[in-house]
């Protein structure tokens, strides 16, 4: 996808350089080994071409098609309807606010709109560093940990404004940053590969944070005759590390960069992409 | 008079989630983890179903179908493959309860899905987790790993004879595919939209083969029927809803967590055990089972929390999602926020519910600004009404539930808005940390 364009139209997608398609090709045997028909495999491959080029891009799109036997066409409607897959390069971060009834008016608006001032970037943009494309997200099922703020879908619960921003500063300065519930942060890219089906293999990945949220054992405390603190909601917990190096990296890697035009790739023979991004609150698929 | 803790909760599901390894193999053996499905091994499939059916098992994930019956649908020597899958979409706002259950211990899933496939005759199984919770995915794939590498999975299970392949699979992002057809077509690899019943996925469902779909917490609570017996679990909850749950509670309480109970504990019981509201405020509006079932009051703190008690108090037990709201929160910003999580979910297959939440949300943004007017308020109703019951699946009905139900308890509180010229309230009250800056300051 470095190749200047053209402006050729409706041109077929590249393909991905030798390597990587034939690594990507050994991966995608794997996932489609999974299930009994072949076109079960696509969401896992989606998400598979997100984990190498942060979005799912036409070559991505390509590439599915080619693995699974579908049109393009067949692809980019499957991949156009679910809200995890990205149409444009985006950060290395994802910070998603809930805001959603519950979290919303726990506080959710409240830090949504601080991190919109404090970043200088409205929903689903990117700061120009290329660490953090902020969203609002729906339910994300941890309501009793309300507010709620998602980073590359790990849990940051109990937030409010002040620890939202120290969170995104930690993010753009390379501080080390661990959730509430879930394993110290990867980079998006690596995220989606998880989500295709390949397990993390960081050590203490899987048992960082441990058992449940002390939420999640109100219940259980309760009936084993202990007490409950009384203001479980609106505590939020140390969500990163004390810095330790203040140099932030150099420079954004170029995967990670945000590109300069607001749109992907506006010659997507798909459909206008302009169409499809609407304005904060006016989404309808 | 408050009930006691210890008389009012029964924690099976969780009960050692607080174990310092909970998710592990190990730990769950401790706490006869996988007993369950040597018995139910030893049994016949059909047995195995009988039993289920007779413990009075209903549905967790919102419906409250029961799981017996489900399985008891299976054809079976017809020759074609048969398939679980589970259904780990949770999306349903408020709700929170198969998240930190599959957090905190997945095996309690695994192993009621091979007792399940056993019953039905499956030997492939899925699990079909919503992609936005990576850190359960991860605890997902490494629990089938250690299952398998036990002989728990794979080939003959526990010496058994019995063969299940146990895959798991991440979804996109996407409320509807919690719609049971919409998530077998998105398992296929489609776009998630409902499908057409009949014919129902007991007949052809995956693959257009037999396929059970049942909800996290129904098939994690299998286990424990085996283990302990039919009668143990009708011992608790009522007749036609036996057994214990998960109840979540969230919003505006002193308390928000995990309470798992006999079905049929009150709202009232719950908040007098775990602190009641957040001090200083009242219960003003509440979810018994996520946005779509119509909301209560403080009226209802009386209500029994099972399927026959909600449902005869007007609204649906659902997944038990209880979202308390305290009186400083507007019930018409509340609603404006489902209703553009609906318009937004909506798939877009049926015209009432893809056009009709899109008005939907225009009229209660002008309303919950004060730009509309009183007649506003009778074509609310109206759009309401041509979505309910007339739409392709359950999320257009869910869509007019908490309009139907807000307009019924709080109509009085649309018509403040419209003739104020705006909404009264300050969101910055309804905050958790409202009250605490307000007590910083005091001090």
């Amino acid at each position: 996808m470095t190749d200047v364009s053209l402006g050729i139209p409706a041109m077929p997608a590249p393909d991905y350089p030798a390597d990587v398609r034939q690594r990507l090709d050994e991966d995608a045997a794997k996932i489609i080994a999974r299930y009994p028909g072949s076109r079960s495999a696509l969401l896992p491959l989606l998400h598979l071409v997100q984990a190498e080029e942060s979005y799912v891009s036409r070559t991505g799109v390509r590439f599915c098609a080619e693995h699974l036997g579908l049109t393009t066409a067949e692809v980019t409607a499957v991949a156009t309807f679910y809200s995890m897959y990205r149409r444009k390069p985006s950060g290395e971060y994802q910070v998603g606010v809930c805001t959603n009834t519950l979290c919303a008016v726990m506080g959710g608006d409240a830090i949504f709109d601080e991190l919109k001032r404090h970043l200088g970037v409205e929903n689903g943009e990117t700061t120009d560093d290329g660490k953090v494309t902020l969203e609002h997200i729906e339910c994300n099922a941890a309501c009793d940990f309300a507010p709620v703020v998602m980073v590359n879908w790990e849990f940051f619960d109990n937030q409010d404004p002040e620890s939202a921003k120290r969170l995104v500063d930690d993010l753009r300065a390379g501080r080390t940053v661990e959730p509430t519930r879930g394993a110290p942060l990867c980079s998006y890219k690596e995220t989606s590969r998880i989500l295709a089906g390949f397990p993390d293999e960081r050590p203490g990945a899987v048992e960082a944070t441990g058992g449940a949220g002390p939420a999640s054992l109100a219940g259980l405390r309760l009936a084993r005759g202990e007490s409950l603190p009384g203001n479980g909601a609106g505590v939020p917990r140390q969500t990163s590390a004390p810095p330790q190096d203040e140099t932030p990296p150099a420079h954004p890697s170029s995967h990670d960069a945000p590109l300069d035009s607001a749109v992907s790739d506006p010659e997507h023979p798909a459909g206008p992409v302009t169409q499809e991004r609407p304005t904060e609150g006016e989404e309808d698929r | 008079m408050v009930d006691s803790a210890e008389k009012v909760l029964a924690p099976v599901l969780s009960a050692f989630w607080d174990d310092p390894q909970s998710w592990t193999l190990d730990t769950y053996r401790r706490h006869e983890g996988y007993e369950g499905l040597r018995k139910a091994l030893a049994l016949p499939p059909d047995d195995v179903i009988a039993l289920v059916k007779e413990s009075g098992l209903r549905g967790r994930g919102g419906a409250g179908f029961p799981t017996g019956m489900k399985w008891q649908f299976i054809p079976q020597g017809d020759g074609k493959p048969h398939y679980l899958v589970v259904n780990a979409d949770e999306s349903e706002p408020g709700t929170c309860k198969d998240i930190p259950l599959l957090f905190a211990n997945p095996h309690s899933l695994i192993e009621g899905m091979v007792i399940a496939c056993h019953a039905i005759r499956s030997n492939h199984a899925f699990i079909y987790l919503r992609g936005e919770v990576v850190p359960v995915l991860r605890r997902l794939h490494h629990a089938v790993a250690e299952a398998y590498e036990a002989g728990l999975l794979g080939k003959n299970i526990l010496g058994s004879g019995f063969d299940l392949e146990l895959t798991v699979h991440a979804g996109a992002g996407a409320y509807i595919c919690g719609e049971e057809t919409a998530l077998l077509d998105s398992l296929e690899g489609r776009r998630g939209q409902p499908r057409l019943r009949p014919p129902f996925p007991a007949v052809e469902g995956l693959y257009a083969c037999p396929t059970v779909v049942n909800n996290v917490e129904s098939i994690a609570s299998v286990p424990s029927i085996l283990l302990k017996g039919k009668d143990w679990f009708r011992s608790m909850g009522s007749e036609k809803s036996p057994g214990f749950t998960l109840y979540s509670l969230s919003g505006h309480v002193a308390n928000p967590g995990q309470y798992e109970a006999p079905l049929g504990v009150t709202l009232r019981q719950l908040l007098n055990l775990s602190g009641g509201m957040r001090p200083g405020h009242r219960l003003k509006f509440w979810t018994p089972g996520g946005s779509s079932t119509p909301m209560f009051t403080d009226e209802h703190l009386d209500v029994p929390l099972d399927y026959e008690g909600v449902g005869a108090a007007g609204s649906m037990l659902g997944t038990k999602a209880l979202q308390c709201f305290d009186e400083t929160t507007c019930v018409v910003r509340a609603v404006t926020r489902w209703t553009e999580f609906y318009a937004h979910e909506s798939c877009g297959k049926c015209t009432p519910c893809r056009e009709g939440t899109y008005w939907l949300v225009q009229l209660l943004r002008d309303i919950e600004a004060g730009k509309g007017t009183l007649a506003d308020l009778d074509k609310l109703a109206d759009i309401a009404d041509n979505i309910n019951g007339k739409s392709f699946c359950a999320l257009g009905d869910g869509a007019a539930s908490p309009i139907f139900s807000s307009l019924q308890y709080f109509r009085d509180e649309y018509v403040e808005h419209l003739e104020g010229r705006g909404c009264p309230f300050d969101p910055a009250k309804s905050t958790v940390w409202a009250d605490k800056s307000h007590l910083e300051v005091n001090a």
